[in-house]
């Protein structure tokens, strides 16, 4: 990007880096800078994913064989809930906006800091409280309902039901804050010069993501604080038993939780546009069109909710037009697809580890995207509902969507974040493992699935042995990768190079500010005055297919 | 906005400004900022509501007979006054927005305090009509013993006064912490930090007034007058 | 264990026709498709082909074109090459929304066609009941005075059935992957599926909608038979009695299987849901209570008829009596079987 700031530090090392500009411990418990936030939760976000990491190993190894093994029939549900959701409430949601989000957005934006910083502080102690209760809920007597909740099981079970679910009620709030601050910082906080059509993609996709956390997410915390009191006083709205409807809880449920799927991808999304232009120097193909895809696929995301409920017996005429809105999201989806691979063309595409794992999305996402389609087809989802197939499918876009995005995103941003260089063939041994070991993982799941593999099954029929083992085997290549990953990133934090300010040479705002960034960011409020995607190798000369 | 360096010698009012946070450029920023946030956060608010909203419908839809047979039991009075209560205070408090834009602080204490005493007096009536439920038995869902006390109601009126005490409970709680924050306001204001430049605070904390009447706005006819 | 399950004891499957050995149903082969039994799974199979065909030729052209470009335009060892000021291209991005949106519509349309097919039963469709608990199946034939099956479904080549189906505790869901269907089972309504069954066979039936603790163990056998024989083979089913030449113990075994016991109890010493019925008699138990109990006739005839008056701690109260489904015959050889446990 252009702009009257020089690329080159005009002060240098005058000023410290956020990370030592100020010291001891309550100088990190008590900061209300951004960057410090995103590296509090990226620290937080990693520990949980961590801890569910180890639980998923624990159920594949489980797995192995048909029969019952080294878990209990009640540990191996424990175990499988609280991998849901761990994951899901701790981990993915917050993992690319709040830890990534924080960081970058005011940088990409040129702002000092997010609109409401204390607020920002807040939403990190409120996800902090909602960890707590989950932890609690699982030394004393764990979970097993499963990361949905579904009603009249989860009002029936003797399992921490309600300590869990108020942990995942405040963990909704410290969301909606993030949101609601993310939101109001994109609006507000822009730098001159930063009209719509020119922020970075990421900021795009943290936008849209802000927006349906704002919007939904309220809806989750009025219906767990309905599960709650139905567990509690039993006022009967979801038991059957009592006049209620166990199905109306599934829609309250997934009203929220459908948006909450693209709350968890969208931001990859954003990563993705960042990664691919800037490791091939090329302009990002179709701006407008990715930027309103995502916002179309926010809005889409509404009004699916229905298709997590084609066998619960709700009417047929829902039916088909839950799976009619649902095919309706694949288009705006495939047009982001097509517009990444466009990018690439004509490039100057630097294999980087960070490009590698925007390559490994590419083809992650689009089977987890294609894979989609059928469980959109009323009648092919029938038999597909409930089995392995959906298992492999969700997790095709959240881990190998939004975890191998996040993971790339992370490579990155991570001399900009840390001011340390990682070792990069450790990077693609790394990147390597992880891409291996997810597709062995679950591409054989889809299999599972389609012959009939109900999910959350502890034991299973032999005929399914084979693959299980295949999909076990996978997942330890999968936790080696991504532990290996750990190990470099670690390392380099101690014995990394120190990281020039623009290490990939990237033009969005984040570049120009040194490597780590001082505490406000940017010596003088940046000026912008073209796209971020602006690089300095695109051959202007002979632009034949510039409008 | 400024293009000035950050840390040079100010060259406008908003520079001396003490309200004004270190990573905002300008008061109006800044203003602008927190407004669009307190309206986002309705947004959460009024959507938070509609689930509990929708659930009531269904409630409706599923027992039509059994609701209006249980809504009679609620004191058309008590809805009454309070709603006449709430409205009043929303009066008061768009005069308190309205002095302090004028600059009228020692008006904006008196208009809080009015606003103070409706939040009160609707807490004071919602405390006797809540009394009066309890000692009737007509308590949500298992606790329900209404019929121990003489009371026959057909149907499934358990669910009815859970449906009741959840809204009405969610709506009193943010009656409470409406109360709180206003008194917060009052303090702020004599401590002399609102002035005719600098209120948004003020203007925020009676959007959310104006959201929690408007909720009891449909409250009051949904649960107390159905027909 | 589940293994089990599918291979009914001899004397069940006896009544099946000599050309279903009584194996599992499904191929060994991670690559082979479900046996496809009937009307219904045709005709998704050839949607589902249809569909793999589509999403195949989408992925490799995707990763074709992505390898090829990144191929093509690698970064030269030096520095970076002169990259294109393309930006976007109206007519591409037009045609690439425009493509997909067809075949979505294509795919939409004939899923919701066959949709259609699967919620519609015909009206000549032969009724049953389905009750879902946690952790079995009871099956009802309403012709069949008395017939309460648990976990086995009897159904005659190309007679459509029409299942009505509940559930008496939480939400589960009847799957029948050779069949292609499933619906859930819910609570305090009723549920409807149809099917025709095309080929005769031993089928497996499973719950999908997680329901705790032994949900891995609901599982249950469709039997598809002739339908000649498909009367003969409902009756001899439902008939519960001890056989002339049967020894106690193996009817005792006969009334654990259609009770779908072994969902909670095993014989091999391993602790479900309930205790194993492995040395479990003469056994002295301790009560949640703190009392204690010996395991004798009395206790068991209790824990059947009254389940959870009597909990061993260590259990919860989970079961659901069977008063009114198994006779004092039956429970005197389930006792003999239990007994026999050593």
């Amino acid at each position: 990007m252009s702009t009257a700031v020089q690329s080159h530090d005009p002060h240098p090392a005058t000023e410290p880096s956020y990370l030592v500009s100020k010291r001891g411990l309550m100088s990190w418990l008590v900061t209300v800078d951004h960057k410090r936030l995103g590296l509090m939760y990226l620290a937080s976000v990693m520990f949980f994913f961590l801890i569910a990491g180890i639980l998923a190993i624990a159920l594949r190894t489980e797995l192995f064989t048909p029969d019952q093994d080294f878990m209990s029939a009640q540990t191996y549900n424990q175990v499988f809930t609280l991998h849901g959701a761990i994951m899901v409430f701790l981990f993915i949601i917050p993992s690319v906006p709040a830890a990534l989000g924080n960081f970058l957005l005011p940088l990409m934006l040129g702002a000092k800091d997010v609109a409401f910083p204390r607020l920002n502080l807040l939403s990190f102690y409120v996800y902090s409280v909602a960890a707590v209760f989950l932890i609690v809920a699982i030394l004393t007597s764990g979970l097993d309902t499963g990361w949905t909740f579904y009603t009249p099981y989860s009002t029936s079970t003797g399992t921490a039901v309600i300590t869990a679910t108020t942990g995942v009620f405040i963990a909704g709030f410290s969301s909606i804050l993030t949101g609601l601050n993310f939101v109001v910082t994109v609006h507000k906080m822009r730098a001159p010069g930063m009209n719509w059509n020119r922020m970075p993609l990421f900021v795009w996709a943290i936008y849209s993501t802000a927006v349906i956390q704002v919007l939904a997410t309220p809806v989750l915390a009025i219906t767990l604080l309905l599960l709650i009191i139905e567990r509690s006083l039993g006022i009967g709205i979801f038991d059957p038993a009592m006049g209620g409807d166990p199905v109306l809880f599934q829609h309250f449920f997934w009203f929220y939780s459908h948006p909450a799927v693209y709350i968890m991808i969208l931001p990859g999304f954003g990563i993705i546009s960042e990664i691919i232009t800037v490791h091939s120097r090329k302009h990002i193909f179709g701006y407008k069109a990715i930027a309103l895809s995502s916002v179309a696929i926010a809005v889409i995301s509404f009004v699916v909710w229905g298709h997590h409920l084609f066998v619960s017996g709700q009417s047929e005429l829902a039916g088909v037009l839950f799976s009619f809105l649902t095919f309706a999201v694949g288009v705006p989806t495939a047009i982001k697809v097509f517009s990444w691979v466009a990018t690439l063309y004509k490039g100057s595409i630097q294999y980087n580890t960070a490009c590698w794992y925007g390559m490994a999305f590419l083809w992650t996402f689009t089977v987890g995207g294609l894979t989609g389609l059928p469980l959109s087809t009323l009648a092919i989802d029938v038999h597909l509902h409930d089995t392995y197939f959906v298992v492999a499918h969700f997790h095709y876009v959240m881990v190998g969507g939004t975890v191998v995005a996040f993971i790339g995103g992370l490579h990155h941003w991570w001399p900009k974040m840390t001011g340390k260089m990682f070792n990069e063939t450790a990077g693609k041994i790394g990147c390597l493992l992880v891409f291996i070991g997810f597709n062995v993982t679950f591409m054989t799941q889809f299999f599972l699935g389609h012959q009939g593999m109900p999910r959350r099954y502890y034991a299973y029929l032999p005929e399914y042995q084979t693959m299980h083992q295949v999909s076990t085997i996978g997942s330890w290549i999968l936790a080696a990768g991504l532990l290996w990953t750990l190990i470099y990133l670690v390392h380099s934090l101690f014995k990394g190079e120190k990281a020039p300010s623009n290490p990939w040479g990237g033009v969005s705002l984040e570049w120009e500010t040194q490597s780590p960034p001082i505490e406000h960011n940017f010596h003088d409020t940046p000026h912008v005055h073209g796209s971020p995607y602006d690089f300095p190798e695109i051959d202007k000369s002979g632009g034949s297919a510039h409008h | 906005m400024s293009n000035e360096h950050a840390h040079a010698p100010a060259h406008d009012d908003d520079e001396h400004n003490p309200h004004l946070a270190h990573h905002f450029d300008t008061m109006g920023q800044q203003t602008a900022a927190a407004k669009l946030g307190m309206w986002l956060f309705l947004a959460t608010e009024i959507l938070m509501f509609s689930g509990l909203f929708l659930a009531y419908f269904i409630l409706r839809m599923f027992y039509p007979e059994m609701v209006l047979e249980a809504h009679e039991y609620l004191s058309k009075w008590a809805g009454g006054i309070n709603t006449v209560v709430l409205l009043t205070s929303s009066y008061t408090m768009a005069l308190g927005v309205r002095s302090i834009q004028l600059g009228d602080v020692k008006k904006l204490r008196l208009m809080l305090v009015l606003t103070i005493l409706c939040g009160c007096i609707f807490m004071v009536v919602k405390y006797f009509e809540y009394s009066a439920k309890f000692e009737h038995g007509m308590l949500p869902g298992k606790f329900y013993s209404a019929h121990l006390h003489g009371y026959e109601i057909d149907g499934l009126p358990h669910i009815f006064f859970g449906v009741y005490f959840m809204m009405t409970g969610l709506h009193g709680i943010h009656v409470a912490i409406g109360l709180a924050i206003m008194l917060w306001m009052f303090v702020r204001a004599g401590r002399g930090e609102f002035n005719a430049k600098n209120y948004v605070a003020i203007e925020n904390t009676g959007l959310y007034w104006h959201l929690v009447d408007l909720i009891w706005i449909f409250l009051f006819p949904l649960l107390y007058l159905v027909k | 264990m589940l293994f089990s399950l599918l291979i009914a004891p001899a004397a069940a499957e006896a009544a099946l026709p000599p050309s279903n050995p009584g194996t599992p149903p499904m191929s060994d082969s991670p690559w082979s498709l479900l046996p496809a039994a009937s009307a219904n799974a045709e005709a998704l199979d050839s949607l589902y082909i249809f569909f793999w065909i589509l999403c195949g030729i989408a992925f490799v052209g995707m990763i074709g074109v992505q390898a090829y470009f990144m191929w093509k335009y690698k970064k030269p060892a030096e520095g970076h090459a002169k990259t294109s000021p393309l930006t976007h291209n109206g007519k591409l991005e037009f045609i690439w929304s425009a493509i997909p949106t067809f075949f979505f519509v294509i795919l939409f349309a004939w899923g919701e066609i066959e949709y259609m097919k699967q919620v519609t039963p015909p009206p000549d469709a032969m009724d049953v009941r389905v009750t879902g608990q946690k952790w079995s199946w009871t099956i009802e034939y309403p012709e069949v005075k008395g017939c309460s099956l648990t976990n086995d479904l009897y159904v005659p080549v190309g007679q459509p059935m029409r299942l009505t189906m509940t559930s008496l505790d939480v939400i589960h869901s009847f799957y029948l992957p050779a069949f292609r269907l499933k619906k859930d089972v819910v609570p305090g309504r009723y549920t409807v599926l149809w099917f025709e069954a095309t080929k005769p066979g031993l089928y497996p039936l499973m719950c999908t909608e997680y329901c705790g603790d032994e949900h891995s163990s609901m599982v249950g056998r469709v039997h598809v038979v002739a339908q000649e024989e498909y009367d003969a083979v409902l009756a001899k089913a439902c008939e519960l009695k001890q056989g002339d030449t049967e020894s106690t113990e193996d009817f005792g075994a006969r009334v654990v299987t259609r009770g779908g016991c072994a969902s909670c109890h095993t014989t091999d010493g391993t602790v479900k849901t309930g205790p194993s019925f492995k040395g479990l008699f003469g056994k002295t138990e301790t009560l949640s209570d703190g009392s204690t109990v010996t395991v004798d006739e009395n206790y068991i005839r209790e824990s059947i008829l009254e389940p959870n008056a009597k909990i061993v701690s260590g259990f919860s109260p989970q079961m659901p009596s069977f008063a009114g489904r198994f006779d004092d015959k039956q429970i005197a050889a389930l006792i003999a079987y239990i007994k026999a446990q050593k």
